[in-house]
This record gives structure tokens, sequence and C-alpha cells, in this order.
């Protein structure tokens, strides 16, 4: 039976976005207030779960043509790849440091390494929930 | 590495070309390269002789694990002397009959003359070892080559049978005596045998003396097939015969006469040494020579014949160790147990030996070693036929053959039991002479049954499968030498005393022996009308009118139930072993998940419940609380209704249900508490985990959709309370007992200085322990790659099915 929930697909193209850069809020923000890495790629994650309810599978797949496994892979390896980015500094294994450049346009900001530690972690969030539940969805 | 360690190994060594001399030299018999080593090794060995005649010893060490103290000290005194001249004479004797016996072309050569190339070095070095440890390998290597010896035509049921079952036997034995040797290092803090014997003062006053004793008694008397450990003997008989010649009469099974008489200078002064040795010997005895008579199979006569002798040896070491007691050396009886014993060790080396080859020339010629189908074998076979009047005679203990010497010493010193003053001999001592005589009226006959039972009597061809003849000369060159020694030894007895007899006596009893001083033997023939003389004589006139009647009175054989026989026993053993420990596995290995559950949980109550309880560990103390609020008391009454209700409801829906507001109940206490990155995962992993759920929820089939109603079961109540509260008394227990502060101080002054953050807990997560979170990101990584794995594999083996 075709339903038509064009009420739900329309409120999706919006609040997709909202949650997206609400996660993204989460991730950057995590140093200093509650969030980080692993709330922040659930939140991701969750956008894109409502938007597979929203449409099907199959149309999600060709808007988002990202192979979750590989976005697994990516985030091992960022993390990885940032604790042994600390043995060219030649400090033990996830040493992180940080700083407060004045960036033009943005004014001080902090940087800290540990964030990209902790894109490591989001990617992998994402990917691992999102290659379950697609998975599980595409089974049957 | 000295000449004497490359002797030693050296049949090792040659062990590893047999293969190569079988394979790439076919026309040759394998055996003809063998040959060489162990006359070698017996020459080598008789050069050794006058050194220790007069009363020196050679002694050759090598380094193994100097860490340990083991090494590899090879030892020569008289006793070690006496073995390697057996087996390196045997041996090389044994090796020539092989040659004969087995065919060049049907048989597996090259295992055979290797795992007999290994036993030889493997007894050599249990003689020559001074090193227990080193003593202890080889011997485990006599056993392994043994049961590979006896399973030789492995492709007999029989062979396989006899094989395990010697292994058994024998294996268990030695790790007795591994366990002894142990014992025997706490003690004098050596493994060196002579060492231990400068010791044998603080070892004899030690509380563990006599469980060392009694270990190594274990070990003795498995390998030397002693009562009720001789089972085994008799079933390695379906081993070659040459195999059967050397390692079941002449080397192997006086292992254990080894041992005893080589660990005599340290346990021998004790009363329970005394009679187990000489009781187990003498039943032995008795027991060997009763069961020989009513046996069909010339080789099983044979073995119960070996456990007899071996059963009189060791009585006779036993008896011996009496001669400790009454230490003067002038007129010391009990001495004459001793020398009794190495001269017979010799004599039923030379007899036994024949007599096997006797037995194999008869299998091989005739087919057949059944005492009922042979008969009338002497015009065929007459060489074969002296050699074996002479080989059973000299068994019988008949003049002019040496067995008649040693049987007379053994007689005498079983008569003098009775005169013992110690142990409480006076009582049952008389028993020994009596069961000694009795033992050798059975020797007379089945030696009589073994002659002319296979060679007179009627000759009956239809029922043997070969026609008899006489055997090829290279199979009785090695019987007729060894039976010309019986001769010369029983005519000459002193040709051994001073050479070989004398220093042996010399490392059995060294606690008789001034420094400088000597024993001094010399065997008589007449020796006067003593009483040993009229038992002799009585042996014989009954032993002939037993002989002669033997048709009337074996029937009393059949009386004796065989359900009381040890084999029986051994089987019963062993299949009782085998079911029992199935039924055992079967009780609590059940299959089901529940069950392993149950035991582990109740093992975590009995463990930490009884550590709490015996330890006295539990405390309370509440001096140190938070105030209960309202809303942590709403929200725990809240989550105790949900847990009930997960427990209690009768369709999985409303658990599930109430399992997710338990989930959000804790998301609400993190808040409560001030966690709120908790809180957050918290939410939305309670929300993916009930999703989950009521996908395995939707997708259950069919037929158990149903909602079952939730059953009680009181074990489940119990355990499940149990572990609620175990788990509730160790919580309160640590929160009352904190020993020292946490270290949160640090991470909340440092989080901001040293890692640029202020939201701490994730100032933890990446960076003060960013390594967790490495690995916990793996662990979601597998999960996926898992569900993934598993759920498009179980797609494409349907397809493939399809």
């Amino acid at each position: 039976m075709k339903v038509n929930d064009l009420i739900l697909q329309t409120v999706t193209k919006v609040v997709a976005f909202i949650i997206l850069i609400f996660s993204i809020y989460l991730f950057w923000t995590g140093h200093y207030t509650p969030g980080g890495g692993f709330v922040g790629g659930l939140m991701a994650s969750s956008a894109l779960v409502l938007m597979l309810l929203a449409f099907d599978v199959k149309t999600i797949k060709n808007v988002i043509p990202f192979d979750y496994k590989m976005i697994i892979a990516t985030g091992l390896f960022i993390a990885v790849a940032t604790g042994l980015g600390s043995f060219v500094f030649d400090v033990p294994f996830l040493t992180h440091t940080f700083g407060h450049p004045h960036l033009p346009g943005l004014g001080e900001v902090s940087l800290a390494t540990a964030s990209l530690f902790d894109l490591g972690v989001y990617l992998v969030v994402v990917g691992v929930t999102m290659t379950i539940i697609q998975t599980i969805g595409e089974s049957e | 590495m000295s000449l004497l360690h490359i002797v030693t190994f050296s049949p090792f060594l040659l062990a590893i070309f047999v293969p190569f001399f079988y394979k790439y030299i076919r026309k040759v018999h394998t055996g003809w390269f063998v040959l060489p080593l162990p006359v070698l090794l017996f020459a080598y060995f008789t050069q050794f002789i006058s050194t220790v005649s007069h009363g020196n010893t050679y002694e050759q060490s090598f380094k193994w694990i100097p860490s340990l103290g083991i090494d590899v000290r090879l030892y020569v005194d008289g006793l070690s002397l006496l073995f390697s001249l057996l087996i390196t004479g045997i041996g090389s004797l044994v090796i020539l009959y092989s040659i004969y016996y087995l065919s060049k072309t049907k048989e597996a050569l090259n295992s055979f003359y290797v795992y007999l190339l290994l036993f030889m070095g493997a007894m050599l070095g249990v003689v020559l070892s001074d090193n227990v440890i080193v003593l202890y390998t080889f011997w485990e290597l006599t056993s392994l080559s043994s049961f590979l010896l006896i399973g030789y035509w492995y492709q007999r049921e029989k062979s396989r049978y006899g094989a395990q079952k010697s292994m058994l036997i024998t294996v268990f034995g030695g790790l007795a005596m591994l366990g002894g040797f142990i014992l025997l290092y706490i003690m004098s803090g050596t493994f060196s045998i002579r060492e231990m014997v400068q010791n044998v003062g603080t070892i004899a006053s030690h509380e563990l003396f006599i469980p060392a004793l009694i270990l190594v008694l274990l070990g003795a008397f498995t390998k030397s097939a002693q009562f009720p450990f001789h089972i085994w003997l008799p079933d390695a008989m379906e081993a070659p015969t040459p195999v059967s010649a050397y390692l079941h009469s002449a080397t192997m099974v006086k292992a254990g006469i080894y041992l005893l008489a080589r660990l005599s200078p340290i346990f021998a002064d004790t009363s329970v040494w005394f009679v187990t040795v000489s009781a187990v010997g003498i039943t032995t005895l008795f027991w060997g020579s009763f069961s020989a008579v009513k046996q069909t199979d010339l080789k099983g006569i044979l073995a119960f014949s070996t456990i007899s002798q071996l059963g009189l040896i060791m009585s006779l070491i036993g008896v011996g160790s009496a001669a400790l007691h009454y230490e003067f050396l002038g007129d010391n009886i009990y001495v004459v147990a001793i020398t009794a014993a190495v001269f017979h060790l010799i004599n039923h080396a030379t007899f036994k030996g024949s007599l096997f080859m006797v037995v194999g020339i008869v299998d091989h010629e005739t087919g057949t070693r059944d005492i009922r189908k042979l008969g009338g074998l002497m015009s065929f076979m007459p060489i074969t036929f002296t050699i074996a009047i002479i080989g059973c005679f000299a068994m019988a203990g008949l003049p002019p053959f040496n067995g008649f010497l040693s049987k007379e010493m053994f007689f005498t010193g079983m008569v003098h039991v009775t005169k013992m003053d110690i142990y409480n001999m006076e009582t049952w001592g008389v028993l020994f002479p009596v069961l000694a005589w009795i033992a050798s009226v059975f020797t007379f006959v089945y030696s009589m049954v073994i002659v002319f039972k296979t060679f007179t009597g009627k000759y009956q061809p239809e029922k043997l499968a070969k026609k008899p003849h006489e055997a090829p000369i290279g199979m009785l060159v090695p019987p007729i030498i060894l039976a010309s020694l019986v001769i010369l030894f029983g005519l000459f007895p002193n040709l051994l005393a001073h050479s070989i007899i004398e220093p042996a006596m010399a490392s059995i009893m060294p606690a008789l022996l001034d420094t400088g001083e000597k024993f001094y033997v010399h065997i008589s023939f007449w020796h006067g009308w003593t009483p040993e003389l009229f038992m002799t004589m009585g042996v014989i006139a009954l032993g002939v009118l037993l002989f002669i009647t033997v048709a009337k009175w074996s029937k009393l054989y059949s009386l004796f139930p065989q359900k009381l026989a040890l084999n029986h026993f051994y089987d019963r053993g062993l299949s009782a072993i085998d079911k029992g420990s199935y039924s055992f596995m079967r009780l609590w290995m059940t299959g089901f998940l529940r069950d392993y559950l149950v035991y582990i949980f109740a093992f975590l109550i009995a463990i930490v419940l009884g550590t709490l309880f015996v330890k006295d560990a539990f405390s309370m103390k509440f001096d140190n609380l938070a105030p209960v609020g309202v809303y942590e008391a709403i929200l725990i009454i809240a989550m105790i209704i949900a847990a009930f209700m997960t427990v209690l409801s009768k369709s999985r829906l409303t658990a599930i249900i109430a399992l997710g507001m338990v989930g959000y109940s804790v998301a609400l206490f993190f808040i409560l508490f001030r966690a709120p990155d908790l809180a957050l995962t918290q939410l939305v992993i309670e929300t993916i985990s009930t999703a989950l759920f009521l996908l395995c929820f939707y997708h259950l089939p069919e037929m158990q959709r149903l909602p079952k109603k939730f059953k009680f079961r009181m074990n489940n109540f119990l355990i499940s309370l149990g572990v609620g509260v175990t788990v509730t008394l160790v919580a309160l227990s640590s929160h009352s007992t904190k020993l020292f502060d946490s270290i949160t101080q640090y991470f909340v002054e440092n989080s901001y200085t040293e890692a640029g953050g202020k939201n701490i807990v994730n100032v933890i997560l990446v960076d003060f322990r960013g390594f967790d979170t490495l690995f916990e990101i793996t662990v979601l990584g597998i999960a996926a790659f898992g569900i993934y794995a598993m759920i498009k594999l179980r797609l494409t083996r349907k397809e493939s099915e399809e």
C-alpha cells in the first residue's frame, strides 16, 4: 500500500538538518560543555535514521552514497593516527596538546589535538550505527 | 662428553641411521648393521671388570641442566657393570637371533631395530645414571620403547591391548617413582644417588622417608611385574619373541630389581623395606609359579615363570637387608641372600633368554606355541631340545646347572628368615620357607611341562601348520651360547664370584664393609647335608609326582573364580573409569546454557559470600552518606516497579517496555547525579537498544510467538536472590571501607591547564584515558562488522542452498 507521508517527509527535510547541526555542535563543544564525539555521532546517525524512516533505503543510498563500513575504518584510522602522531614529537602514544591561536576572522579560538581523536570516535559511531541499522533493515 | 657418554648414547645415534640402512641397502638384513654395536659395547664394558673387581669405580660427568643440579653423571660400579654386561651381551645375542627370526621382506625391520636400539640405550642409561632425574628420563624411555615393541604388530588387537596395559601400569609406577625421587631430593638436597647415600642419616630420620620409600617401591614393583602389578607381563607376550627374550626376561623387568638394589643403601635399614620387599617378592614367586602351570601357551608359561623368578630375586633382596642388623661380616648368613640375588639375576637372564629363544624356534618352525598341539618334536629338533632341557632344568633348580646353586642359596636365605629375631619374624618367618618350597615345586612342574609336553610324547602333525624341522644355525647360535653359559656358571660358579658378584654386592650393601674390606664369595656345589638339600630333594620328588599326575589335578585351576582374577579387576576398573568419567561429564555437562549459568552464579555466590564471611570482611558504616532527596526516592520506586514488571510480565512486549522504563530512569538518575554526558548517551543508547529488542520480538518465529506465562522456579529464584544479596553486601562493605581518597581531584585541577578542556568527562575520555576509548571504538567496529557478516553470510548461504 502506498502511503502518503508528505508531512513526515517535509518535516524530515527540515528537522534532519537541525539534528545534524546539533550533532556537530555537540561534537565541537564537547571539550568544554557536555557532548563530544560519542553523543555527537549518535545524534548524527539519528538524523540519518530519521531520513531512512521518511524515505526508503534506496533513496537515502543515492542521496548519501557512503559505504558506512569505510567510515568505521576511516574513524579508526584517524584515532590511531592521532595517537601515532605523537611519536613525531617524541612523546608517548596518544599525547595530546592544545593552543589558543588567533585566527583571522574568528578571533581567539581554542584548538586541541584531542578533537581530532574525537573526530575518529564520531566517525566510528556514525559508521557503526548506520552499518547495523542498514544491514538489519536490508535483510528480508 | 666422555667415551662412556658416547657409549651410552651410541644406540640412540645408531637408531637415527637404521632407517637409511633399511631403505637404501635392501639386500642385507638390517639387523647386520645393528649387531656390531652391542658387541662392541659388550667388549667395552668387559674392560671395566678388572677395575671394578679391585673395588674401584669409574665416573664421568656431563652437565645437562646445571642450574637445577641435573647432570648426566654416569657411574660404573659392580652393580651397573653387571647390568651393562647383561644388556649388551644378551642384546647382541637377541639381535643375532632376530636377524634369523624376522623376515627381511615381510616385516618393518626399520622400526623394529629403531625401537630395540632406543630400548638398549635407555636401559644402559637407567643402569649407569647416578642422577635420579636422568635415571627417571631413561626409565620412561624404556617404558615407551617397550610399549612400541609390544605393539610391533599393531594390526593385531591383542598386541595393542598388551601394549596399552603395560604402558598404563609401568607409567603409573614410573610417575610414582618420580614422586619418590623428588621427595628424596627434598630430604637430601641432591639428585645424585651417591650423595644421597652419604646423607642417609638425615634421610632416614626425615618424616618424608616412608612416603618416598613407598613411591619408589611402587615404581620398582610395577616395572618388575611384582604382585599385583604383574598382569601386564603375560599380555606383553604378544611382542615378537626376540623382544620377549630381551625385554621381558633379561633386561627391562630387572630394572625394578636394579632400582631396589641401587637404593638399598638408602632404604634397606627399615622394617617397612624388609617386610614389603620380601613379602611382595615371596607372594609374587608363589603366585607366578602357581599360575604358570595352568598356561597352555609356551610364552604364557615363560611369562609367569619370569614373574615368579623376579619375585624370587626380589624376596632375596628384601631378606638380604636383614644383614644390616647383624653386623659382623664373618658368619653373616643374610649376606648369602644378597649373593643369591645377584647370582640368580645372572642365571635367570641366561636360562630365561635361551628358553624364550627356544620357544621362538618352536613357534617359527611349527607355527604354534600351544602345548596341546605340540609334542614329539625331539627327533625333529634335537639341538633345540637339548637347549630346552638345559634351560628348564636350570630353571627347575636341578644340578649341575646354575639354577641349582642359586636355588640352594635361596633356600638358605629363606630358612634363616625363621631364625630372625627382628620385625616379629619369630611368628611370621615360617611362612617364607614354606611358600618358597611350594613355589619351587610348581616351578619344577612347569619346567618339566615345557620340555616334555613340547618335545616328547605323541607327534601330532595334523595340528601343526608347518612341517617341523631344525632351525637355521643363526637362530640356534644365541641360545647355544646362553645354554653353554648356564652349564659354565653351573660347573664353575666362582668364575663370576670374584669379578662380578662381589663388586655388585659391595654396591648393594656398602654399609656392611669397612674401608678397604671386601665381600668374599665362594659358591660351592656341595655344602653338606643341610636342610636346603633335603628341601631340593623334596621338590624333585613331589615335583615328579605332580608332573606325572598333572592331567588329573590341573582341573582344580578351573575352580578358581574368574571374577577374582586380577585381569578381571584391571579390565573392569578400566571400563569403570571410562564409564564413570563419561557419566560424570554427562551429569553436569548437560548442554543447556541455563544449567551452566546456574553453576556459574552458584559458584560466584559461594566464593564471594564465603570469602566475605570467612575473612569477616563485611562492614557497614553510615557516617559518610549523602541525604536522600525526594526525586531520588521517586525514581527508585519507579525503577523497582519497572524491574518487577520486567520480571513478572506475561508478555514480552511488556517486558521490553518495562526495560526501557528502567533505562530511561537510569538516564534520569544520571541527570540527578549531575552526569550530563552520561545522561545524553544513556538516552540515545536506550532508545536504540529498545528498538533492537522490538525488532527481535517482531521476528520471533510464529510457533513460539504465543506469550508464555512467567514460570516460577525455586532454584532460579534462590540463585538470583543470592546473587543480588551478594552484590549488595559487597557494595555496602566496599563503600564502608575506603582505604584511600579518590584521584578525582587531579582531573578536576588539571583538565584545563594540562588538556585545555573544561568538560572533565570528555577530557578523560579523549586525553587522559584516550587509550581505553581507542579500543572501545574498536569494539564497536568489530560488533558492526560482526552483525554485517552474520546477516550477509546467512543470506548468501540461503541463496546457495536455493
